[in-house]
């Protein structure tokens, strides 16, 4: 652009240029501001503060590597690493499970679909936390809605504790997390079901192709991109998961459902090892690089075959 | 041929039929929960310790839920405000910000241009969760520990991935003509984007406002993490109290209170501009 002036108008355009350079810097000056004081800085504060023995009070000391040390042998990290993985798998089935026929179920032409749609994703909008509360009221032994609806149904003689036992809390949360989360997986994959061309179903069909086979052979090899992009956002979002054992169960019984983020949360700002947090942290983000690289050779082989 | 053609509208009829009761089934098992605990936290005090069966208020409506909330913490009317607070100031200034870097990221030509719009966009992959502990050390160096502010701060900083992302696309969409236009009528750099482009990118600047509002209104664990005195906490953080509740006895009826409280701004918002949240989700799954 600059040489295809005629020779006399370059200087000018060259300062205007210049000129304009400056303003653009100072339109993104605060957002940069933003990003480097309440991201870039802890990110890489984060790594500092991993090498040393950092209490809440009193001055941190320099310990090397031994906060990555002490992770290698702490069981409760190495179980906590166990939960997380477990949850994640789990409750990514069990939204894949629910999510995909709800999005078959929506895709239809049929009148009212739009309120389903709407309403199967309100609770999407509304937050983790508040979820987490409204269930653990649901599933309270007495005065919850769940237990007692059972009893009255007669499917139960006596109103269980649903958040006393490691496996009924488990089911619990994942049910729980499936009604705030499918909307939105079920969302992501509409919008796959709806990109695919109908002709080429109908061909199929006229071809012989039962529904199953139209399904197996055509929509999920098709629908391949919108899968991995709909798994990528539900295991990294689990791999997360902090609320609903935090607020739920407050651990679990015998503190079986500490996630790695609930840990990280007692290291730093329970036990105030604020260090040991900090390596628990990089450990997280270690774990969340190798997972999101995993998933983005995923993509794009999804890409290569469209 | 009209016994056919009978046989197969009565066919349709009962696929039709088939369709809604599984539709209906599927839209109470997502409605119930809420419809439930928003009619439960009706019921009078007297009742709100028995059984909910059957969960709506038999003897009259009451506000005793409400009522016993508000004696947590420093009053509910307190914790709503600030939560109201801090997510009206995430919105504005999240859109301020998003405004001006969207605009200079899309019309401007300047030095690391896309290494600094990479940097923004790469908050997205390093999770707030794993910076938790370094923010908490570097809002007390800035003296925002246990400050609505500081965490106002961060939650927008949370959001600028998204919205200057968005901001950027609705300038890029903007014609080059109609600027050009207005330039040669005399309007240059901020009166040329707030009087002129401003408009045009509304229907962005309402997806960008809807996101930081929900996303703010609802974060828990930055809150928890980063207030630590009663009178500020947020909604959120208050319940925790609620939830724990009182020599072993929990409020549930408060819990329910406190639950319509923190849901139904979340499902009015949604409800009300469902069209702009929706563009915000395909643009955020797309990318």
């Amino acid at each position: 652009m600059a040489g295809s002036g005629p020779g006399k108008a370059l200087p000018v355009r060259r300062r205007r240029r210049r000129h304009s350079q400056w303003r653009g810097l100072l339109y993104i000056a605060p957002a940069m501001a933003l990003v480097i004081v309440f991201f870039v800085m802890p990110v890489l504060f984060t790594g500092w503060m991993s090498l040393h023995n950092w209490p809440l009070l009193g001055s941190p000391r320099w310990i090397g590597f031994n906060n990555y040390f002490r992770m290698a042998n702490d069981g409760r990290f190495v179980s906590a690493l166990r939960f997380t993985t477990y949850y994640t798998v789990i409750v990514t089935i069990a939204i894949f499970a629910v999510a995909f026929p709800l999005a078959i179920f929506v895709e239809k032409h049929r009148r009212f679909v739009g309120a389903y749609r709407t309403i199967i994703f309100l609770p999407v909008v509304v937050g983790l936390a508040s979820a987490s509360l409204l269930w653990v009221w649901l599933a309270n032994v007495d005065s919850g809605f769940i237990g007692p609806a059972l009893k009255a149904l007669g499917l139960v003689e006596k109103s269980p504790n649903l958040l006393a036992t490691f496996d009924s809390a488990f089911f619990t949360i994942i049910v729980m997390v499936v009604w705030k989360i499918a909307g939105f997986t079920m969302i992501i994959l509409l919008t796959g079901l709806q990109a695919i061309p109908s002709e080429l179903t109908e061909a199929a069909r006229i071809d012989g192709a039962g529904r199953w086979q139209r399904f197996r052979y055509l929509t999920l090899p098709l629908m391949r991109r919108t899968i991995a992009l709909a798994l990528i956002i539900s295991v990294t979002g689990s791999i997360l998961a902090f609320d609903q054992f935090y607020i739920m169960t407050s651990g679990g019984p015998q503190n079986r459902m500490i996630s790695v983020v609930y840990y990280i949360f007692n290291q730093s700002f329970v036990s105030f090892n604020l260090g040991y947090g900090a390596a628990l942290s990089i450990a997280l983000l270690a774990i969340l690089v190798v997972i999101s690289i995993v998933q983005l050779r995923l993509l794009r082989v999804g890409e290569d075959r469209p | 041929m009209s016994l056919s053609s009978r046989r197969r509208a009565r066919k349709a009829f009962r696929a039709e039929s088939t369709y809604h009761a599984t539709g209906v089934a599927i839209a109470l098992f997502f409605l119930a929960p809420f419809a439930i605990t928003l009619l439960a936290s009706f019921r009078h005090g007297t009742e709100a310790r028995l059984p909910p069966l059957p969960p709506w208020p038999a003897n009259g409506i009451s506000f005793d839920s409400y009522r016993s909330l508000d004696t947590f913490g420093a009053g509910v009317w307190q914790h709503t405000f600030n939560s109201l607070l801090v997510s009206l100031a995430t919105v504005a200034l999240t859109v301020a910000v998003s405004v001006l870097a969207g605009y200079g990221f899309s019309r401007y030509r300047f030095p690391l241009k896309n290494v600094l719009f990479v940097l923004i966009i790469a908050t997205l992959m390093i999770p707030f969760q794993s910076i938790l502990t370094p923010l908490f050390i570097i809002l007390a160096r800035l003296g925002l520990n246990n400050s609505l502010f500081g965490l106002t701060l961060v939650y927008v900083t949370l959001q600028l991935p998204f919205s200057v992302f968005m901001m950027r696309n609705a300038f890029d969409a903007v014609p080059k003509e109609i600027e050009e236009a207005a330039r040669i009528d005399g309007a240059r750099d901020l009166k040329l984007l707030f009087r002129v482009l401003m408009p045009l990118v509304l229907p962005g600047i309402a997806t960008v406002a809807i996101f930081a509002f929900l996303n703010a209104w609802n974060e828990f664990l930055a809150a928890l993490v980063l207030l630590s005195s009663n009178e500020k906490y947020t909604l959120p953080v208050l319940m925790m109290a609620v939830r724990a509740g009182r020599l072993g006895a929990v409020n549930w009826g408060a819990v329910q209170a406190g639950v319509a409280v923190m849901t139904l701004p979340c499902l009015v918002v949604f409800l009300l501009l469902q069209r702009y949240y929706m563009r915000g989700l395909m643009a955020g799954a797309v990318k």
